[in-house]
């Protein structure tokens, strides 16, 4: 599959997706979106990047092997839920908010901490899956 | 912070998986992690047992949202005893595994996902929302698959299809019977559901819910006519693995059929003639089953189909001696079933066969371990003052009182039958001429461990029989607890003022 429409476009997408699924995470909250959906466009970015350049090129890109994604958006996502547990003595999983919303982003809670590692752990299980189906393939 | 102690033994896994994943490759590590990390659990369960049994139920309402609506986590003392259970079990187990798996499958995650499967016993325990019982289920059978698969030897993956069928079976029957529940009542709080089930009219709808409820747990359970997957799949998977689904998996199957039908589902007789027909069925042919066995571990696995009947019958009879024997039962269970696997994987390490024709000549080999064995071997047959013997008198005292005789008959015929066949296997494997075995090449036996490797295969049998000795010889507090577990079932306008205290 190296035809170099696609090695060439493939290039412009890759920020592209990933500014898009960082859009789609951040709107999650009250719209249709989320880590979810979020976490599959961004993998997909990574995914469309080795089908034009071969898996190596992706895997030089990334750096590190995106199995290790797992356990870090897992732990965001726990610290997230806990951080009402330790700081404020809440029950666990309640939502904490900044008084003030940040222009772009929105307001700033613990919910958007918890998406995030979603985000995380959906790219690090997705690339995983494809990396290890395409190396045997 | 103490407040929230009832979720710290579920955070506490929760952690402990995922401080395992980033130590993926270290196995040294990950072992000593999960064997202290397993501590602390019993730890924080201890505590919170300790605090049920002092202050009462303890509730928690997740994310701070009110009960009907916000997801509840209920401790009461049901959930607290089988969360110490899971959690003394999972101890046992976590240094088991660590000695008798090889590197090559330790190599692939088990830890992390066995602490993920110990997230799911005990989120399953101390759940107060049906829906999220459901999710509970969804973990426990996802890292149960991986356990279970764990190593990819052909007889692995023909043994999880066969679990894998039946247990998604299971959950999709069992989310249809929420999704119905659902529509009748309009809630999945389980306390609230118990004061909306009695109000609603159309009771032939509610009849089928509890029916699919009842075929869902059951395929779980493991009961009479849904039970194939268990026998076809236990004896696939390494021991270690082996003892903790033989010990824990289908008594979440038990604790959920004994929390609905005493919750939810209260005082439809049909229902429980049904339980009492489906738990004699299961003594006998779970029993029947283990008698033509030739491998040890299908043996065990058909005795915990045997097994099950007891707790089901004492769940059908429906009186609070009834449960109270159920619970009991329930407890001694976890520990025996959890230690004869492990005991099992011994055998299979010093000798390298399962099979009891083959087997033979351990009590002249080893015989202080082989007497440590039989004392499992005896709470499980029965034998007094050992931990087994107890429940089967509450259940034949309440089988007297409500004239079931043919319960009466089949808790006599299926104790019977454990004897027998333990009586079989004691005489094949430990006193049998030792047979000539070839040696396994690439094979980790027993006595080429290091004396650590050994100990930590050693010690986990010693604590569980510990426990064991511990529910016989301290008899009468196991049946001071499952009296009043029974009466917080019995009565369950405690358990819904727990949950949503009236305002």
């Amino acid at each position: 599959m190296k035809t170099i429409i696609l090695r060439t476009a493939s290039n412009y997408l890759l920020p592209i997706l990933l500014l898009f699924s960082i859009f789609i995470l951040l709107r999650g909250h009250y719209l249709p979106g989320g880590g979810f959906v979020g976490g599959l466009i961004a993998s997909i970015a990574f995914v469309l990047h080795a089908f034009a350049n071969g898996l190596k090129d992706t895997k030089k890109l990334l750096k590190f092997h995106p199995g290790f994604l797992m356990p870090v958006g897992l732990a965001l996502a726990f610290l997230s839920g806990l951080l009402p547990v330790i700081g404020f003595d809440e029950a666990f999983m309640t939502g904490l908010w900044m008084h003030d919303p940040i222009p772009v982003i929105g307001s700033i809670g613990t919910a958007l901490f918890f998406d995030i590692g979603v985000y995380i752990v959906v790219q690090g299980v997705t690339l995983t899956i494809i990396f290890t189906i395409s190396e045997s393939a | 912070m103490m407040q929230q102690l009832l979720l710290y033994p579920l955070l506490w896994q929760l952690f402990m998986s995922i401080a395992l994943m980033f130590a993926w490759q270290h196995i040294n590590i990950q072992r000593v992690m999960s064997i202290v990390g397993s501590a602390v659990g019993l730890v924080f369960s201890g505590m919170l047992f300790y605090k049920v049994l002092v202050y009462g139920t303890q509730t928690i309402q997740a994310g701070g949202w009110e009960a009907p609506f916000g997801i509840t986590f209920v401790a009461d003392t049901l959930s607290a005893t089988l969360v110490l259970l899971t959690s003394i079990a999972g101890l046992a187990v976590s240094s088991f595994s660590s000695a008798s798996i090889i590197p090559a499958r330790l190599r692939f995650g088990y830890f992390a996902i066995f602490h993920f499967l110990l997230l799911g016993l005990i989120g399953a325990f101390l759940t107060g929302d049906i829906f999220n019982l459901y999710v509970w289920f969804e973990i426990i059978i996802i890292s149960s698959f991986v356990l279970i698969t764990l190593g990819g030897e052909k007889a692995q993956i023909e043994g999880a299809v066969k679990y894998f069928t039946l247990n998604i079976l299971a959950s999709i029957i069992f989310l249809t019977a929420i999704a119905v529940l659902y529509g009748l009542a309009g809630s999945l709080n389980m306390a609230d559901l118990a004061v909306l089930i009695p109000k609603i009219e159309n009771r032939g709808l509610v009849k089928v819910a509890a029916i699919l409820f009842l075929i869902g747990f059951g395929i779980k359970s493991a009961v009479f006519p849904l039970y194939f997957w268990l026998p076809a799949s236990y004896h696939t998977p390494p021991s270690a693995v082996a003892a903790i689904f033989g010990g824990l998996l289908t008594k979440v199957g038990v604790y959920a059929l004994i929390r609905v039908f005493t919750l939810i589902f209260v005082g439809d007789v049909l229902l429980d003639e049904i339980l009492i027909v489906i738990a004699v069925l299961t003594l006998f042919s779970g029993g029947i089953g283990a008698l033509v066995q030739k491998n040890m571990r299908k043996v065990f696995s058909y005795l915990i189909i045997c097994h099950i009947g007891f707790m089901i019958a004492g769940l059908g009879m429906f009186t609070e001696l009834a449960i109270a024997g159920a619970i009991f039962y329930l407890i001694h269970d976890i520990v025996v079933k959890t230690n004869l696997f492990m005991i099992s994987g011994i055998i299979y390490r010093i000798k390298g066969s399962n099979n009891i024709k083959s087997l033979g000549g351990l009590y002249k080999e080893y015989p202080k371990l082989s007497l440590l064995m039989t004392i499992p071997f005896f709470s499980l047959i029965g034998i007094p003052p050992l931990s087994g013997f107890w429940p089967k008198i509450s259940l034949i005292v309440s089988s007297f009182n409500t004239q079931n005789y043919l319960v009466l008959g089949a808790v006599i015929f299926a104790s019977f039958l454990t004897l027998i066949v333990m009586a079989k296997l004691w005489s094949e494997v430990f006193w049998k001429n030792p047979v000539d075995l070839p040696k396994r090449e690439h094979f980790l036996y027993f006595n080429k461990m290091t004396t650590t490797r050994k100990l930590q295969m050693l010690l986990p049998i010693v604590f569980l029989t510990g426990v064991s000795l511990y529910i016989g010889f301290g008899a009468e507090s196991i049946q001071q607890l499952s009296t009043r577990i029974a009466g917080e079932l019995m009565n369950s306008q405690q358990y819904i003022e727990a949950v949503m205290p009236k305002s």
